[in-house]
């Protein structure tokens, strides 16, 4: 009987068969981020974060509401600086760099760390002009044509697009524009693409389509996807971080509880939190 | 058991007569004041209208007035005077607003931000007068007048026009829309030129417009600036030249009657391009907005 052979324990499908699990020490880190702590005015956001992402490596972050997660990976390029009460303690090293240090240009930390949002946010310009644009400011206007079809073609959206590229970035749907939107980062050839909850206003057929997507992507870039998706992150991640709320007299802020292999997080979690999280009793 | 008529009545007591009589009063005076406005307004369009339409003709439009004595003649150089200082102070306010627009909305820490909002505020409420004296004495005591002396006070009259309506459109433009063009490596100033501005470009026109049509009826601001000119359609902005509001007034002091219809009617022409123009820009905002924030 088939259902005789189905795990029944495991709380969560684990997808895809892996390769067999790199040792840590033998992956190249990205970011290493250091005592890491967000506040808006006089609100903790998200304490003392230490987190190794590594290269050509999908990693999710996963937590409750309010964990800070959004603040998280928004400290990673730099992108809560435009929140004027924004203040970021500790380091965020990249490559061995601290993106806070100073002479550190906040515009070139962006121009590396790309970032897809949780809403689909085209320009409102034609379909080749949200891709091409980015190519242009940043002065890569060699092979226009060429660069845009490769971004396109990469997002998987090119069949669906080419004999529309002069046509309104308005007029695709929500899961294309959101591809469009990943087009759009991944043309300016970024070193890693921060990803925002971005299939979290997609439905089921378009969030399956960004999933398929960051599975090839990760062979050029490297990926951190929050999500508060648990079964989405058993299926991308390679990596998983979670973070809970950490309540306090003053409120509460987001801390990191658990940070491990993706399978070992959603079936052998070391830390009482995080088994109730994935196994759904919390959270 | 005996239904209790007067706890469960639903008819009016005397008291709750009296309420619902006071509450009648006051709606029909609310509605009464409503209406009155829009009557006004069909009055003074009507009035206008009945007195100026004998004067209407092709000549109205294509000649200067006549020299004394003499009858007929028409408003040409008052129109061609118009089209030049405001023209002229639409090309100086534009970009002066949006670049305060700008400023006010991208770039200015929130408190700075919010008080040049409250200058901007206080210089629309400024006496027109005083801007046309003001100016007087800046450009044109000593050196005489000019059409682009008007234009100058004019421009500072549109100033707070196109800043404020620029600011509120720019507000519109959704933060997602920066925040990805900023995550692609790009600066404040290419986002705000490649999404921002083309984003809102439909509001600044409309403000762009609106402050065109309070401008074409400003008349104090002229008064010192560029009122003494030839009877003659002048393009040249270096000569003070006629305008239309102030050539109302000096046909409505003229003793011949006909020039009496004649201001009539040039107030008319004013008062069709004033409405026309802000009606438009007004729905062409309606439906920017919705655009927007659909």
């Amino acid at each position: 009987m088939e259902a005789d052979t189905m795990n029944v324990v495991a709380p969560i499908e684990i997808a895809q068969p892996r390769e067999a699990p790199r040792s840590a020490s033998d992956l190249e880190i990205v970011f290493e981020t250091r005592g890491l702590t967000v506040s808006y005015g006089k609100a903790l956001a998200v304490s003392d974060v230490d987190l190794s992402i590594y290269r050509n490596l999908v990693t999710a972050i996963i937590g409750p509401s309010g964990c800070g997660k959004s603040t998280f990976l928004r400290s990673l390029n730099r992108m809560n600086d435009l929140v004027p009460s924004a203040k970021v303690e500790g380091e965020v090293l990249y490559h061995g760099q601290n993106i806070y240090g100073d002479g550190v240009d906040p515009v070139e930390v962006r121009r590396r760390i790309g970032m897809v949002f949780q809403k689909p946010n085209p320009f409102p310009k034609s379909i080749y002009d949200n891709v091409a644009w980015g190519l242009r400011v940043l002065g890569m206007k060699d092979d226009l044509d060429s660069r845009v079809e490769r971004a396109l073609t990469q997002a998987a959206l090119w069949d669906e697009v080419k004999d529309r590229l002069k046509k309104s970035a308005f007029g695709l749907s929500g899961g294309q524009q959101q591809r469009l939107c990943i087009a759009r980062a991944i043309a300016v050839e970024p070193d890693v693409v921060l990803l925002d909850e971005p299939a979290s206003a997609l439905d089921p057929i378009a969030t399956s389509k960004i999933e398929d997507l960051m599975h090839e992507l990760k062979n050029e870039y490297t990926l951190v996807i929050v999500t508060h998706n648990m079964q989405q992150a058993a299926r991308v991640a390679d990596m998983t971080a979670f973070f809970t709320l950490e309540r306090t007299e003053s409120g509460g802020h987001g801390v990191l509880v658990e940070y491990d292999e993706t399978p070992k997080i959603f079936t052998q979690p070391a830390d009482k939190r995080t088994e109730g999280y994935v196994t759904g009793r919390f959270g | 058991m005996a239904v209790d008529a007067g706890r469960y009545s639903l008819t009016l007591s005397r008291r709750t007569r009296r309420r619902k009589g006071v509450n009648v009063l006051m709606q029909a005076l609310a509605t009464l004041a409503a209406l009155a406005a829009v009557a006004v307004l069909a009055l003074v369009i009507i009035s206008v209208a009945r007195r100026g339409a004998s004067a209407l003709s092709w000549d109205f439009f294509t000649k200067n007035a006549a020299t004394f004595g003499q009858s007929g003649g028409g408003v040409a150089n008052a129109l061609v005077g118009s089209l030049v200082i405001v023209g002229l102070a639409t090309a100086m306010a534009v970009p002066v607003g949006i670049l305060i627009a700008l400023y006010v909305s991208e770039f200015a820490p929130p408190r700075v931000g919010d008080l040049v909002r409250l200058v901007l505020d206080v210089l629309n409420g400024l006496p027109s007068i005083i801007i046309g004296i003001f100016v007087y004495g800046l450009l044109v005591i000593g050196s005489g007048q000019a059409a682009w002396k008007g234009s100058f006070a004019l421009a500072i009259i549109m100033l707070p026009l196109v800043a404020r309506a620029t600011q509120e459109v720019l507000a519109l433009v959704p933060s997602t829309l920066r925040e990805g063009a900023l995550a692609l490596g790009a600066s404040r100033w290419r986002t705000v030129l490649g999404v921002v501005l083309p984003t809102s470009f439909g509001g600044i026109i409309t403000g762009t417009v609106l402050a065109v049509a309070r401008a074409a009826g400003e008349t104090a601001p002229l008064l010192f600036t560029t009122s003494i000119a030839a009877n003659a359609v002048t393009w040249d902005p270096r000569q003070p030249v006629l305008s239309i509001p102030y050539d109302i007034f000096v046909l409505s002091e003229s003793p011949d009657p006909a020039d009496h219809a004649r201001a009539w009617a040039l107030g008319f022409v004013l008062i069709c391009f004033v409405l026309v123009t802000s009606l438009s820009a007004r729905l062409l905002l309606v439906r920017y907005r919705k655009r927007l924030e659909g």
